[in-house]
């Protein structure tokens, strides 16, 4: 018995010794990362960007854009010298942890990666990517929306070139509106009561879905001009309980505690379902929606129309929902090649490829252009969608910023916020428990964090 | 249970009851993903999941998988094929020497081999892929077939199972016996223990196949050439294109992709599944 005991008590100390010399070595592993090449940068030119591009050189190119194998192509044959490596290094997050792992390692980050505006600041202010300012990448300004161009900032810094934009619009099923008498919404609260009325009429269908989205919550709160999340260097203000947020939440709670959104996540299969078939009778989503609708809900054909976002006041405003950028990476052995890339890509030869493949522009020439904006859609019944998407362009409310951990507060959300979702309470609740985790995440990462 | 008989126990319904429905719990998804297979995109959308749709589209599905992005599905095959072959087999391999070694040699610090061995059972895989990432991104191996068959070699629990198992499968006298006969210690090795160890070898093999087949975090972190990716990475990127801007959903692919990927681990189990069941056991009564 005694000895058994000593000898179980030995192996116990033995093996925690193991594991703590294993944790000692994750440790030196973990610490060892690179942050080189912070500071002392080469001053680029716009010369150097053209002298690049005649020069030639292999680049490396990450992007999940549909349309991107073709504008490689292209921009090959328009550049000859130039050879792009295009990979496809998986959709949004997953191309997000591969990107922060080869920058912690120092090494393997392409020259060129495909950035979501929500996510630009957890890359740009740690000072990952290139700041295109150099390059004279600022004069573009006037070919952009006012809104893409404070999406593609971080700091002054400007850190890519807009690829699409996605003002927020309301795209609705009128088969269904027709068949339940339900008036397209100009308002939040005109939007409520068609919610009841058609939720009454049919308890199978629902005006819109929502299981707690970050993306969608946040742009939301954009758009009743909440201003939540604000950086200058290292601090960082959080305040979801802002007059804009509380005026979202003032709408969204009736439909949350009122049981009238579908519970379907969004891009489920389930949910496309749904879109096909009438029980989800509306979304408010980014305008680059038709291209997906037009793809992927084929049962909706003819169907579907858009209308302006309903507003708090009946006035025209809209939020940005979705939307990329290509950035240039610090690690990149040629930013000059990589920069002229990027300069073709979203602001000469590539836009035309892009906007084939149903992306909604972000360039003010092509969103003016009348081949575009009187174009009628068939899947939308013969509607000139695109007059009142360009509209809703013009329209995002202004100084609206992520925050430098964007992506990590997108993948709380669901812990925090979705609990209101699920129970049907008060978002404010949840809003209230997501601040706080974003608080003390924050200041763990080394930001000074109010809230 | 039964007071006349222990060995041959009495039916009880209630039993048969819950392993009709515990082999319908494991079924149906089973059922599900065939049922699925056999759909359009459009029909996976809109006909009930447990029964076909409109038209049988299961050869169809097939073709356009194995052809889809100019055929990287079969790419993608013969990559898990490869990190398979070589990682499981390899880490097998190993594990048996391994194991044969410390069960039947005594040496000095074999009781640090043990805890260490524990102590690496104890850690998930997951846990280390980060910084095996880091290191192997510093030795400029990540984006290579090594990154992800190197890591698959080491099996501290067929390691610790072929220890245990060659401990009570391979008498000493029998080792004595050989010795006296004049047999070198690596001939004992291929043509005495290998022998009597081959249960053991095969559920060690089986669990090793499995891990590598399912391997997911560790390609996801380590590969970011498309073309280099087992199916558990490829089919999540496919699953994922139907997110966001430019959404291009094809389930009806993931998931005919899904049943091919699972078809060679059914064979496998159903070929291999006495071994394993002989395996399992190993060592868990003392003889």
């Amino acid at each position: 018995m005694k000895t058994s005991h000593r000898h179980g008590l030995r192996r116990l100390v033995a093996v925690g010794a193991a594991v703590t010399a294993a944790s000692v070595l994750l440790a030196a592993c973990g610490g060892s990362d690179k942050t080189a090449t912070s500071s002392g940068q080469a001053q680029g030119s716009p010369d150097a960007v053209n002298a690049a591009l005649e020069k030639g050189g292999t680049i490396t190119y990450w992007s999940w854009t549909p349309s991107a194998e073709a504008q490689v192509k292209a921009f090959e044959q328009a550049y000859p010298n130039v050879k792009v490596n295009y990979v496809n290094a998986g959709t949004g997050n997953d191309q997000y942890t591969k990107l922060q792992n080869v920058i912690k390692a120092g090494s393997g980050a392409p020259d060129v990666a495909q950035i979501e505006y929500q996510a630009l600041p957890q890359f740009a202010l740690p000072g990952s990517l290139v700041d295109l300012r150099q390059y004279g990448f600022d004069s573009f300004q006037s070919a952009y929306t006012p809104s893409t161009w404070t999406a593609v900032h971080a700091g002054d810094g400007l850190f890519g070139l807009p690829q699409d934009s996605g003002p927020m619009a309301l795209f609705y099923n009128k088969e269904v509106f027709d068949k339940y008498g339900l008036t397209v919404p100009k308002t939040w609260d005109e939007y409520v009561a068609q919610a009841k009325k058609l939720h009454t009429a049919d308890p199978k269908k629902y005006l819109t879905n929502d299981t707690g989205d970050a993306g969608f919550a946040t742009s939301m709160i954009w758009q009743a001009g909440g201003k939540p999340f604000s950086t200058s260097g290292k601090n960082v203000t959080i305040n979801l309980q802002d007059a804009g947020t509380q005026k979202w939440t003032g709408v969204w709670n009736q439909l949350v505690t009122g049981g009238l959104l579908a519970n379907i996540p969004g891009w489920s299969d389930e949910w496309f379902k749904a879109l096909g078939d009438g029980t989800i009778a509306s979304l408010s989503v980014g305008a680059w929606m038709p291209g997906v609708l037009e793809s992927s809900v084929k049962g909706g054909a003819g169907k579907w129309r858009v209308a302006p976002l309903p507003s708090y006041d009946g006035q025209p405003a809209t939020a940005e929902n979705g939307g990329s950028t290509e950035s240039v990476l610090k690690q990149s052995a040629n930013p000059a090649l990589a920069a002229g890339f990027v300069r073709w890509l979203n602001h000469d030869g590539g836009v035309k490829p892009f906007l084939a493949s149903g992306g909604f522009p972000s360039t003010t020439a092509d969103l003016a252009d009348p081949a575009f904006l009187d174009k009628k859609s068939t899947y939308f019944g013969g509607q000139q969608i695109n007059q009142v998407l360009t509209s809703a362009a013009g329209s995002v409310v202004k100084d609206w910023s992520y925050l430098p951990f964007q992506l990590y507060a997108n993948s709380i959300f669901g812990d925090t916020v979705g609990k209101s979702y699920q129970a049907k309470t008060d978002l404010d609740a949840g809003l209230k428990a997501w601040q706080d985790a974003l608080v003390s995440y924050g200041n763990q990462q080394g930001f000074q964090v109010n809230g | 249970m039964s007071t006349t008989s222990p060995l041959r126990p009495r039916r009880s319904p209630l039993l048969t009851g819950l392993m009709i429905l515990y082999l319908a719990y494991t079924l149906i998804p089973l059922l599900w993903l065939f049922l699925s297979a056999t759909k359009t995109q459009g029909d996976l959308l809109s006909s009930p999941g447990l029964w076909f749709g409109h038209r049988f589209a299961l050869f169809a599905n097939i073709r356009d998988t194995l052809t889809y992005n100019d055929g990287i599905f079969l790419r993608w095959l013969g990559n898990t094929l490869l990190y398979v072959v070589v990682g499981a087999g390899g880490a097998t391999l190993l594990a048996t020497a391994a194991g044969y070694g410390l069960a039947k040699y005594k040496f000095k610090g074999r009781r640090a081999v043990f805890a260490v061995l524990l102590g690496a059972v104890a850690v998930p895989g997951t846990a280390l892929a980060v910084p095996t990432f880091l290191m192997f991104s510093h030795l400029g191996l990540t984006n290579t077939v090594w990154a992800i068959i190197i890591p698959s070699l080491v099996s501290p629990f067929g390691l610790y199972l072929m220890w245990v198992y060659a401990s009570d499968a391979i008498p000493h006298d029998l080792l004595e016996a050989a010795r006296i006969d004049g047999a070198g210690e690596v001939r004992i090795f291929f043509t005495v223990a290998l022998r009597l160890l081959a249960p053991g070898i095969v559920t060690v093999l089986l669990f090793a196949v499995v891990s590598t087949w399912n391997n997911y975090f560790l390609p996801l972190i380590m590969l970011s050439k498309p073309n280099l990716y087992p199916l558990t990475v490829g089919l999540t990127q496919w699953s994922n294109q139907a997110t966001g801007v430019g959404a291009r959903p094809i389930y009806n692919l993931v998931i005919t992709g899904s049943l091919l990927t699972i078809v060679p681990l059914v064979v496998a189990f159903l070929l291999l599944q006495r071994f394993w069941q002989s395996g399992l056991t190993a060592g868990s009564v003392k003889q």
